[in-house]
């Protein structure tokens, strides 16, 4: 089934209206993905903002498909988890083959102490309406904007004046900050004229989804098919995997003087799916041809501008880091934000955002590199280590961990950096690690944490051991909580679910506990008199 | 299959490191010098491994197209 894109309308802003609504707390330019979650995010902190997007429909193609555990955990901590997983392909089954032979498949087991799997297949076009929609139930506190094109700014050391165009005029608004999240070509980050350099890959990819209603594979559950030399094109490599709505992602690797243009002719693309697929019947739904470049900006935070998503960094997609790891973006940055517009915490903790997400971005390129160069070798001998890789896969485990057609995202520690308490000890999860799920009593671990500071204590309470006007909670007898977070440990846990301080209850005393509050926002740490 | 070489994948995390040296290593060499480059690896390994059955079973599995 295609899908048809909704057209979202067009309303005349106060602005236009002649009223004058003063000044908004955050402007976000852009409704991808990443400016949609982090308008959603902010308000489920309770702060106030408008987005500004130049379109009126979600992704035009499927773009993005695959969805990383983290960020399902992320999705259904803003409220649209559930939907993605009951729309989303799950499959199991992952098919390797070199030239026409199989050289080993794997199954991907759920992991029942987990709510979200490794990751879903759904087309990005549905996780945007799904979070449009979302949007929508924050009427008081998220200004969606369509049609309202971002044409300058300018920024000052208190706030931004964003330009905005539209079919009925153009008008202006004041915001304390503005979060740039209008993707890859972003605007206002060619304007500021800041650097986004990095490496551009020769090869093109010829990308395409079918719509077929017989599925190719030989059991009823999806699977994924990745190829090197497939024996149906010239390319290096070939992918095939299923999206909901009997929708197939095909992607082929083009040689580095192909002809994108001449390629994406369906005279030539149809022979060589049909080689994949047999004689099903299938329709093309969307095809498009892409080059990809790893790049990243030298700094996300500028004043009063922030950058968020694919505006701050860029990877080619195996792995499927790019939404993915904008996510992570969003859900480092909300509180933060909240926290500082909210008077709670200093500016200066925005520099974590930078630092940390940096970090992450760092660990995205260099992965979605590595693939990338094991897929398209850039020598004799890069290729003649590549089949020997393959070739030794057929039956030794350590080369199969050697297969890299894309290290799927997952997220990175953020131990070291300043808002983590240093480990005080070795037992349980260290300070930085990213809070694993587990069953609780009639729902999961995750879920409980919430959005907000929260103070876990697994196993004995100790009294006075508490931080006032932070919310506990208390898990006794867990026998999967204890196998990852220890018995008898206090955790302090960051809004964004991951760990900031980790101690044994003993160990915890209650200034030790206030410290690594503090210093998890960014707060200068005062020294306690004994 | 031969028995004789460790099941397991004892590179581990790794993996994706080891692999991206290897190919440092071979940047810019024609691939007459990778191939040198190689042998004086594959000996060097042999001695760190020491183990002349664990050697032989590598070589057979090596050999195998
Ligand atoms: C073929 C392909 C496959 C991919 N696969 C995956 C995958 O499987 N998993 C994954 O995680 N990622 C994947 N990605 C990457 C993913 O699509 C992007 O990382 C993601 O869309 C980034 O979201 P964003 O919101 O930052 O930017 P975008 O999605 O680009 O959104 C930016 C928005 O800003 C708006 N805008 C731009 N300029 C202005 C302006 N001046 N004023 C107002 N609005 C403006 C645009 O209209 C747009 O709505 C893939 C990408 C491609 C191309």
């Amino acid at each position: 089934m295609h899908y048809e894109n909704r057209q979202y309308p067009f309303k005349t802003p106060p602005e236009l209206k002649g009223e004058a609504p003063g000044k908004y707390s955050v402007a976000i330019i852009g409704a991808g993905p990443i400016g949609l979650a982090m308008a959603i995010d902010l308000a489920l902190h309770g702060i106030r903002s408008i987005i500004l997007d130049d379109n009126n429909v979600v992704s035009v193609g499927s773009r993005a498909i695959c969805w990383a555990k983290r960020t399902l955990e992320i999705f259904d901590r803003l409220g649209v988890g559930d939907r993605m997983m009951e729309k989303g392909v799950t499959w199991k089954v992952g098919r390797l083959f070199h030239g026409e032979k199989e050289v080993y498949n794997f199954d991907l087991l759920p992991d029942e102490a987990h709510k979200m799997p490794a990751f879903i297949n759904l087309q990005q076009y549905y996780a945007e309406e799904y979070l449009v929609d979302r949007v929508n139930d924050f009427p008081d506190f998220i200004d969606l904007r369509w049609l309202s094109k971002v044409t300058g700014e300018d920024i000052r050391d208190d706030g931004v004046t964003l330009h905005v165009q539209t079919a009925e005029g153009d008008y202006q608004i004041e915001a304390d900050y503005a979060l740039a999240c209008d993707g890859a070509k972003s605007g206002i980050r060619n304007r500021m004229g800041l650097r986004f350099e990095g490496h551009t890959f020769e090869e093109h990819f010829l990308i395409t989804d079918i719509e077929m209603a017989e599925p190719p594979f030989e059991s009823s559950s999806p699977e994924r098919w990745f190829w090197f030399k497939p024996p149906f094109h010239s390319g290096q490599s070939a992918l095939l995997h299923k999206q909901p709505d009997d929708i197939y992602r095909i992607d082929l690797q083009l040689g580095p003087d192909a002809d994108p243009i001449e390629e994406s002719k369906s005279e030539h693309v149809i022979p060589r799916l049909r080689q994949i697929v047999g004689d099903r019947e299938f329709k093309i739904d969307w095809v498009s041809v892409y080059s990809f470049t790893c790049a990243m900006l030298e700094r996300f935070v500028h004043g009063r501008v922030i950058f968020v998503g694919d505006s701050a960094h860029v990877v080619s997609p195996f792995g499927a880091r790019g939404g993915n790891g904008g996510i992570q973006d969003v859900d480092n940055l909300g509180w933060k934000l909240a926290a500082v517009l909210k008077k709670e915490a200093d500016p200066a903790l925005l520099d974590s955002y930078d630092e940390e997400r940096r970090h992450g971005a760092i660990e995205n390129i260099m992965n979605s590199s590595r693939a990338t160069s094991f897929m398209t070798p850039k020598s004799k001998m890069e290729a003649v280590f590549r089949d020997a890789v393959l070739n030794l896969a057929r039956d030794q485990p350590f080369a199969r961990h050697l297969v890299n057609s894309g290290r799927l995202s997952v997220p990175c520690s953020l131990e070291g950096y300043p808002l983590q308490t240093p480990r005080t000890t070795t037992r349980g999860l260290a300070p930085g690690t990213p809070c694993p799920d587990a069953p609780l009593e009639g729902g999961w671990l995750l879920n409980k944490l919430g959005g907000e500071f929260l103070l876990l204590t697994i196993g004995e309470k100790k009294a006075g051991k508490v931080l006032p006007g932070i919310r506990e909670l208390h898990i006794k007898d867990n026998p999967d909580v204890v196998a990852h977070y220890g018995e008898n440990m206090i955790y302090l846990i960051r809004p964004d679910q991951h760990i900031v301080a980790a101690f044994e209850t003993s160990a915890a005393e209650p200034e030790a506990l206030d410290a690594a509050l503090a210093r998890a926002m960014s707060k200068p740490v005062l020294e306690t008199i004994r | 299959m031969n028995s004789r070489l460790t099941p397991e994948d004892r590179l581990q995390q790794h993996g994706d490191d080891f692999y991206e040296l290897l190919m440092k290593t071979h940047e810019g060499l024609e691939f007459e010098q990778s191939a040198a480059v190689n042998a004086r690896l594959v000996l060097i390994l042999a001695n760190e491994i020491g183990n002349l059955d664990i050697l032989a079973a590598a070589l057979a599995r090596a050999a195998e197209e």
